[in-house]
């Protein structure tokens, strides 16, 4: 299937734009998974996506054939997600870290059990419950976390769209993966 | 919980696939003897399975539609020069003109190799030879093509030798200019000038009436 990427890809770059249409067709329900899951809204999920789509494509020229396009465009993809968590943040929320400490936010700083834990809760409701402990996240772990479920990235592939070395994915994996434990374990 | 505090590090290399057989067998032994830990590793467990989307949540149809309705145009093949010429008309219209009148002007150039010279009296033709005879006068101007011209009398008007030489013997004389055209592009130029002469003659022309 690469390959077959690769070659609408070289397509793509010689001026044949309908080509980019399989890629799209290829890649969008990963993108919008992982935008939905970085911003916990299905509208803003998909105009994420689509902002990642026509950067991708008006980037194109800069994209390695060596490497892999779903790397690329989860990096594309991850980044405008975080630019767009960023310029959303109120000032003051839970999942700010506190200085000094790596990973350690107000929320861990809250009994995890606050919440009664309801037996039967309705699909919807449930996912939304779900989301929104996933947008508890700091970034950085939510980034990591989405990439191995969602894309089933392993650590190696997921520390190439980050830029982060391996050692690093590793961990904040672990502490997301702990931290979602923690926040999910009553349902 | 009396457990030892690898254990929670092994789970985790377990889940990413990244666990040595030792690691491993030490994790199921101890799994085994502890329902603590094996209640823990299930909510780790639990707790990533609920990342997955679930199938209910679907992108729109149209998605892929809407991004290539969202593309560039300019960059679609051959949209560059087409995205210039609409951006600069005039130079566009100017230079698509100078093509096309060179590619006739050479052409003329290119079609006349035949031997011809101005039609005027006094003139004596032989071999490609044109022949201002000693103590005639020609009035008005001559133009000989891919032929020579030797002038021993008097020429009250302009010389033009195109592909050609000119000889002016002493007893002769030309009132006006002597010019030689030998290679392609002074055609060119010398058949512009010519026309940008007519046309602002024209011009002069008219407004004054």
């Amino acid at each position: 299937m690469e390959v077959l990427i690769k070659d609408k890809i070289k397509q793509v770059l010689k001026g044949n734009q309908n080509a980019y249409s399989y890629i799209v067709e290829e890649y969008k329900d990963k993108v919008f998974y992982l935008c939905y899951r970085m911003i916990g809204n299905r509208h803003e999920a998909e105009d994420l996506a689509q902002e990642a789509f026509l950067k991708a494509y008006v980037n194109i020229k800069s994209f390695n054939l060596n490497m892999k396009f779903s790397t690329w465009i989860y990096r594309i993809a991850t980044n405008l997600c975080i630019d767009r968590i960023r310029k959303k943040k109120p000032d003051y929320y839970l999942d700010a870290e506190i200085a000094g400490t790596d990973g350690l936010n107000m929320y861990s700083q809250l009994a995890s059990d606050t919440e009664s834990p309801e037996n039967e809760v309705e699909s919807m409701e449930m996912q939304e419950t779900i989301q929104n402990e996933i947008l508890k996240l700091p970034e950085k772990y939510r980034s990591v976390i989405i990439l191995k479920y969602i894309e089933d990235l392993s650590l190696k592939e997921i520390s190439d769209p980050l830029d982060l070395p391996v050692g690093t994915v590793k961990t904040r994996i672990h502490r997301g993966r702990e931290a979602l434990r923690l926040q999910l374990r009553h349902l | 919980m009396t457990c030892p505090e690898e254990i929670v590090e092994y789970m985790h290399d377990y889940l990413d696939e990244e666990i040595s057989s030792d690691s491993e067998r030490i994790l199921k032994g101890h799994l085994q003897s502890c329902e603590d830990c094996r209640n823990y590793l299930y909510e780790l467990k639990k707790a990533v399975s609920y990342v997955k989307v679930p199938a209910s949540i679907t992108v729109s149809s149209d998605f892929t539609e809407r991004v290539m309705a969202s593309l560039p145009q300019e960059a679609k093949k051959k949209g560059k020069l087409k995205g210039w010429m609409m951006g600069h008309p005039v130079v566009s219209a100017a230079a698509l003109f100078l093509v096309l009148i060179s590619g006739a002007m050479l052409t003329s150039w290119n079609q006349g190799e035949d031997f011809s010279v101005t039609r005027q009296s006094n003139l004596i033709v032989e071999n490609h030879t044109v022949i201002v005879p000693e103590g005639k006068t020609v009035k008005g101007d001559i133009l000989v093509r891919n032929g020579d011209i030797k002038i021993e009398g008097r020429v009250q008007g302009d010389v033009t030798v195109i592909n050609g030489d000119r000889y002016l013997a002493s007893a002769g004389s030309v009132t006006g200019d002597i010019k030689e055209i030998d290679q392609a592009f002074e055609w060119l130029w010398y058949k512009i000038k010519t026309s940008a002469k007519e046309v602002s003659s024209y011009i002069t022309t008219n407004s004054f009436q």
